[in-house]
């Protein structure tokens, strides 16, 4: 059956209709807190119930118990603090209890109801989710630069950002509802920053042996200088999809969510997301949500024992390789032949090529993938 | 990560018994007290109760609304 939402249920926080119109009304007289793009796609999350329990950003009780404990203050598995900062001065004169504008470039994205305005220790936060404190990791370099204080409440949001992959964007209900239309039961859940090479489609296939349907989920949004352009991603998967898999077995689905960069726990947390989205099964990949040489490259994988009640299934494949003598691709377990037969899948190896304008081999990655990529004139964000 | 002293903690009463036999298995684990198995044993059970599938909690219009948006950009 397709998993239960976290914690039972899956929120909605979008207001429509006649209430819209009069919350957008009064909110015109409320304190404007102005939110950076960053907290603008957590408002949205929020909203859809990607982040189901949470109603809004986190109090000080559900913060620190999700710091110390990796658990909401009920007990729920939660790895990454929500939270939403300001600075004293744009919260002059508001007191817990009232209302306020959430703003992002002058729209009103959301009224908040203050519950608790609280200060918060960076370092600290820095230390429990990122496992350092060094300002070149960019999960840390982001906490650092965030405001003095934590304000936290639920919110009923009006609007949300513009969406340039509208069309490829399902929230929540309309995934499950989606999966229950076809029949499938056993949801497993991919989720990407990268085209696809020979590697991922392997492990995709691996797991949709025993499960009814993929849900290939690439994250959207941010990203870093030298990452593939979403519209690269997208398009790169419908090539692979239409070429590589039988029909209605995948659902590709674009999710804006923020990357934290913060390994293990974030493993966690996407996990706990694609729950939502009705996934049973989620891959977690080797050095899953790393960056550089903060995490160990299982640390993703061995976190989740942790967590007897996430109710949702990581299934750990091993990093795949094509090899000659079987004549395709394989793992450690399941080839006997040795280095010389293997043609390893290297992501840096296949993105330097494609920058030189050349096709990587079909053992690392579909020539028609590798065409769609090359279609672009800079298929790399600057 | 361990549960830290921030936790609030209650009691459950067991038998000394199973108290013992339960201790007898959690030796060259992972796991450092009785207490500790035992949360780790009752979030299972608490997740697989959690588990059971739920309804779509919608009005009828708004599940018809859906099926007619994925229809219209080609999932169904």
């Amino acid at each position: 059956m397709v998993s239960r939402p976290h914690g039972g249920r899956i929120v909605n926080r979008m207001v429509s209709g006649k209430r819209r119109e009069h919350l957008l009304e009064e909110a015109k007289e409320l304190v404007k807190i102005e939110v950076s793009v960053h907290k603008a796609i957590d408002i949205e999350d929020i909203a859809h119930g990607a982040f189901s329990p949470l109603q809004g950003f986190m109090v000080q009780e559900d913060y620190l118990s999700v710091l110390d404990l990796m658990r909401l203050s009920n007990d729920l598995p939660w790895t990454i603090p929500i939270v939403l900062d300001v600075d004293p001065h744009e919260i002059a004169g508001v007191k817990e209890g009232d209302d306020v504008a959430l703003t992002h470039k002058g729209t009103i994205l959301a009224v908040m109801r203050v519950e608790e305005i609280y200060g918060w220790d960076k370092k600290d936060y820095a230390l429990k989710v990122y496992k350092t404190t060094d300002m070149a990791h960019p999960g840390v370099k982001r906490v650092m630069n965030m405001k003095e204080l934590l304000i936290g409440g639920p919110i009923d949001v009006l609007n949300t950002l513009e969406n340039p992959f509208e069309d490829f964007t399902l929230w929540p209900v309309e995934t499950r509802i989606l999966f229950r239309e076809r029949g499938w039961k056993r949801i497993v859940a991919f989720q990407t920053r990268n085209v696809p090479h020979r590697g991922h489609e392997f492990v995709q296939k691996s797991a949709l042996t025993f499960t009814d349907g993929l849900l290939v989920h690439p994250l959207v949004g941010w990203k870093k200088p030298g990452d593939y352009k979403d519209v690269v991603i997208l398009k790169a998967y419908k090539a692979l999809i239409e070429h590589y898999f039988p029909k209605n077995v995948v659902v590709l689905a674009a999710l804006r969510m923020n990357m934290n960069y913060a390994g293990p726990r974030e493993a966690i947390h996407h996990a706990i997301v694609r729950k939502n989205f009705g996934a049973t099964h989620f891959i977690v990949g080797r050095d899953h949500a790393g960056v550089g040489d903060y995490y160990g490259p299982y640390e993703a994988w061995e976190i989740f024992k942790e967590f007897p009640d996430l109710g949702i299934t990581p299934l750990f494949i091993r990093e795949a390789y094509y090899c000659k003598k079987c004549g395709g691709m394989v793992t450690e377990k399941t080839c006997p032949h040795g280095e010389e037969h293997r043609i390893k899948i290297s992501g840096t190896r296949i993105r330097k090529m494609l920058k030189e304008g050349k096709i990587p081999p079909p053992e690392m990655m579909r020539p028609e993938v590798a065409q769609v990529v090359l279609s672009f004139d800079n298929p790399f964000v600057e | 990560m361990s549960e830290s002293k921030k936790t609030k903690y209650t009691t459950v009463s067991i038998p000394v018994t199973l108290y013992e036999r339960l201790r007898e298995i959690i030796k060259d684990t992972g796991f450092t007290s009785v207490s500790q198995f035992v949360t780790y044993i009752l979030r299972e059970v608490v997740a697989t109760y959690e588990s059971q599938e739920d309804d779509i909690d919608l009005p009828e219009e708004s599940k018809k609304q859906i099926l007619e948006r994925l229809k219209r950009l080609g999932y169904l």
